[in-house]
């Protein structure tokens, strides 16, 4: 990664090309990782309700996948999962 | 004062400043009330019941929350005041390095007054001097008049460097006491100071941006660098503004540094605000009796305009210094301090003298800059005295 210098930085410290936050894997440190069953899901998307970063990924009303580069393992997705759809797996 | 577009005033500088700010009509004010800086916006939010401004007027519960209300209103690209004393200064001071980073130009009214411990309202610097590095542009003021003209030249100044600005003045003597101030029409300064147009606005929605990110290691130190380019920079500003104003109205402002009979001095005295005004008055007397005495009063102490500074004291060989404030670091007032390290690097050796008075807003007396005078004339002369005296303080009952 190339860093600029303070000349080539917008004044203020402000952040011009937003959202920023896709570029910015906040799920790399995690020390878990949910592991989800269909068979056991009724969609009732408690969990996508939950998820403190919009991780669990919906269409047409039902969940698609979980996008472990934002997931930070908290595990609540598992604890609010009325089927016990989700488990909470260590890695390894 | 050469034009006539002037009209003549008895202001106490509390009423001047509010009355600036009338005819500058901010987009917001946000402040809470502190003695001695209270009537201050204490007038101002009479004006804005009584529909003379535009303002947004917002009462708040602290100066913490005053001077956040400011910073939030500035970043959405609003030219926004405010006004405080002491210990609302110290209140806002973790916010008033936030306005500096973000680079948004808030102005305000400080009326100096001492800090706590013990408990006292009145004038001295310990205030503003305690946030000289938070990264605001400072303007001492010697008189209500100064203060009415320094806060329409410091929205310009402020808006064109986008850093903040305090006017500074002392706390009972200039803020409340009445004197002759010449303000202009609203249409002049309306016209002076134009619109404000904003680094960024957290209101432009069609280029969305973030304000005040997480800034660690990796980028932290670039945009200091460039805060402090941006207070170098403002030097050339102030000048170019303060030229402009005097050109414009006729008045003669100093951007830095204001001289008083140097030119055949013997040797100098160094005072900022009210005091100045003092020690004008003893240095006529004193000239007559033959001393040779001159004043330069530092107007603008955030930037430190060291460079005028070294070119105006080259050629002397004492200086006596004064501070209404005290650093506690055994070194003496802060004036005194940053003057010294502006002369280390000049060949010429010159010897400085520093005079501490007025703290807790204890009177300074002609007497006393009688004295400051005889033992700087002294010093000049040889005799040796300690780095530091206090002048008005009781050594003995």
């Amino acid at each position: 990664m190339k860093f600029k210098s303070w000349k080539d930085l917008p004044e203020g410290a402000i952040i011009k090309n937003v959202p920023t936050s896709i570029y910015f894997k906040t799920g790399d440190w995690k020390s878990k990782v949910p592991k989800f069953d269909s068979n056991k899901c009724t969609n009732c998307l408690l969990c996508w309700l939950y998820c403190p970063d919009s991780v669990i990924k919906v269409s047409d009303g039902k969940i698609l996948n979980f996008d472990l580069d934002f997931c930070k393992g908290c595990g609540i997705c598992s604890r609010v999962c009325p089927q016990g759809a989700i488990e909470m797996e260590d890695i390894k | 004062m050469k034009t006539k577009i002037f009209i003549k005033h008895a202001f106490t500088g509390n009423e001047a400043s509010a009355y600036a700010m009338k005819q500058i009509n901010p987009d917001v004010v946000a402040a809470y009330p502190i003695t001695p800086a209270t009537e201050i916006v204490q007038i101002f939010s009479k004006y804005v019941s009584d529909g003379e401004v535009d303002t947004e007027f917002v009462p708040v519960e602290s100066e913490h929350s005053a001077m956040s209300v400011c910073i939030g209103a500035s970043a959405a690209g609003a030219r926004v005041m405010t006004a405080t004393s002491a210990q609302g200064l110290a209140l806002m001071h973790e916010m008033l390095y936030i306005a500096s980073g973000l680079r948004l130009p808030i102005v305000m009214v400080v009326g100096n007054r001492a800090l706590s411990a013990p408990i006292n309202i009145h004038g001295d610097h310990s205030d503003t001097m305690g946030s000289r590095d938070a990264g605001w542009l400072q303007f001492y003021c010697e008189n209500a008049n100064e203060v009415y003209h320094t806060i329409i030249m410091a929205i310009k100044i402020a808006e064109n460097a986008n850093l903040p600005a305090m006017v500074c003045m002392d706390g009972f003597i200039i803020t409340h006491g009445m004197e002759v101030v010449y303000t202009l029409p609203d249409e002049e300064i309306r016209e002076f100071l134009g619109v404000r147009k904003p680094l960024y606005s957290l209101l432009d929605i069609q280029n969305p941006i973030t304000v005040g990110p997480l800034d660690l290691y990796d980028y932290y130190f670039e945009h200091k660098r460039g805060q402090i380019e941006a207070m170098i920079n403002s030097k050339k500003i102030i000048e170019e503004v303060v030229k402009e104003y005097n050109e414009r109205f006729g008045t003669n402002f100093p951007p830095f540094i204001e001289e008083y009979k140097i030119e055949d001095a013997d040797f100098l005295i160094i005072s900022m605000s009210s005091a100045a005004g003092t020690m004008k008055e003893a240095i006529d007397i004193k000239r007559e009796e033959g001393i040779k005495v001159g004043l330069l009063r530092i107007k603008t102490f955030r930037p430190f305009p060291y460079e005028v500074l070294r070119e105006k004291i080259r050629k002397f060989k004492a200086i006596g210094i004064m501070d209404r404030a005290e650093t506690l670091s055994t070194m003496g007032g802060p004036v005194a301090i940053e003057t010294k390290a502006a002369l280390y690097s000049l060949p010429e050796k010159i010897n400085l003298i520093n005079f501490i008075f007025g703290l807790g807003g204890r009177e300074f007396t002609l007497n006393d800059a009688f004295k400051i005078i005889e033992i700087t004339k002294k010093f000049s002369e040889g005799e040796k005295f300690p780095e530091v005296l206090y002048i008005g303080v009781r050594e003995e009952e």
